[in-house]
């Protein structure tokens, strides 16, 4: 066990949302290929309802400063992993500064994912825009060179090779939001289907 | 670096046949995006997601994603602008004048 792991002991029986299962390898889901993007053309643009542009080259978004979480996460087909270790960038760091008064976020991806979720589930301490995985680059078939994650919501929202976020003032669901998914998604209330 | 596979669209006739009387696999599909015209069998379908998306195998436009939830299927075919469907010579609607 590394210096500094806060995860759960094992004895102890991890409390799962209904309907999950536990699986100790990280399964690799994707709705289309592997977008290829290095790190000297990646960028993160923060788009406000008023059309004002924030950017992160990757030098920029490296040098910000850096949180660890340790974090369960939950996919709607039903694995969850606990005790995930990542290294990224809060959205409290990125949204500081940003004027904005939006309710609403569509965070869209390299390769043309998207996922919607109000700004709230953005701020306080429960969102990041990451780059490591469990002390190394976070490989591409998990969303590298940088991803989303948003470990409260199904980890569909935690949307992978991450592009930048739009922020507005009505709730534009995204790529799955659109296809019969929960325009929320708590896996605590099992909200995994529209109307759930 | 991990390519993901994807599978042919041969594999969206079990999940189809469920929504519709015909055989989708024969029918043709042109993209939205690029105007590719090509048989649905023929699309590039990534089935290790939350549902299928097939997408185009020119330009890899999403041309149909299927979702199956207890209750029900959701459909999008927007990325699709037709689906051509080979059907017998009968034509009883409309009947010849």
């Amino acid at each position: 066990m590394s210096p500094g792991f806060q995860g759960r002991p094992r004895s102890a029986q991890p409390a799962l949302p209904p309907g999950q299962y536990l699986t100790e390898d990280f399964p690799v889901l994707s709705a289309g290929p592997t977008p290829k993007v290095g790190p000297e053309t990646w960028e993160f643009v923060v788009t406000t309802e008023a059309g004002a542009e924030y950017r992160w080259s990757w030098a920029e978004f490296t040098a910000l400063p850096q949180d660890t979480p340790t974090v369960d996460i939950h996919c709607v087909t039903r694995w969850s992993k606990l005790g995930t270790t990542w290294q990224g960038v809060s959205l409290d760091v990125l949204l500081d500064g940003v004027d904005t008064g939006a309710a609403y976020a569509l965070v869209h991806s390299y390769g043309g994912y998207s996922t919607n979720l109000p700004m709230a589930d953005l701020r306080g301490g429960r969102a990041w825009v990451v780059h490591r995985y469990d002390g190394g680059d976070l490989p591409a078939e998990h969303g590298g060179p940088a991803r989303l994650l948003v470990p409260h919501l199904y980890f569909w929202k935690s949307a992978k090779w991450v592009r930048g976020i739009r922020l507005g003032t009505t709730d534009e669901p995204g790529f799955w939001e659109t296809a019969g998914y929960h325009d929320y998604g708590d896996p605590w209330r099992e909200q995994r289907y529209a109307g759930d | 670096m991990t390519e993901m596979s994807y599978l042919d669209g041969n594999m969206l006739d079990g999940p189809l046949r469920e929504l519709f009387a015909v055989d989708l696999s024969a029918a043709t599909g042109r993209c939205e995006a690029c105007g590719t015209t090509g048989p649905m069998a023929g699309l590039h379908v990534y089935p290790h997601a939350p549902g299928l998306v097939a997408r185009c195998p020119a330009c890899q436009g999403v041309m149909l994603r299927l979702v199956r939830t207890p209750q029900r299927a959701w459909l999008d075919l927007r990325g699709a602008t037709y689906l051509g469907i080979p059907l017998p010579p009968d034509q009883p609607y409309p009947r010849p004048l």
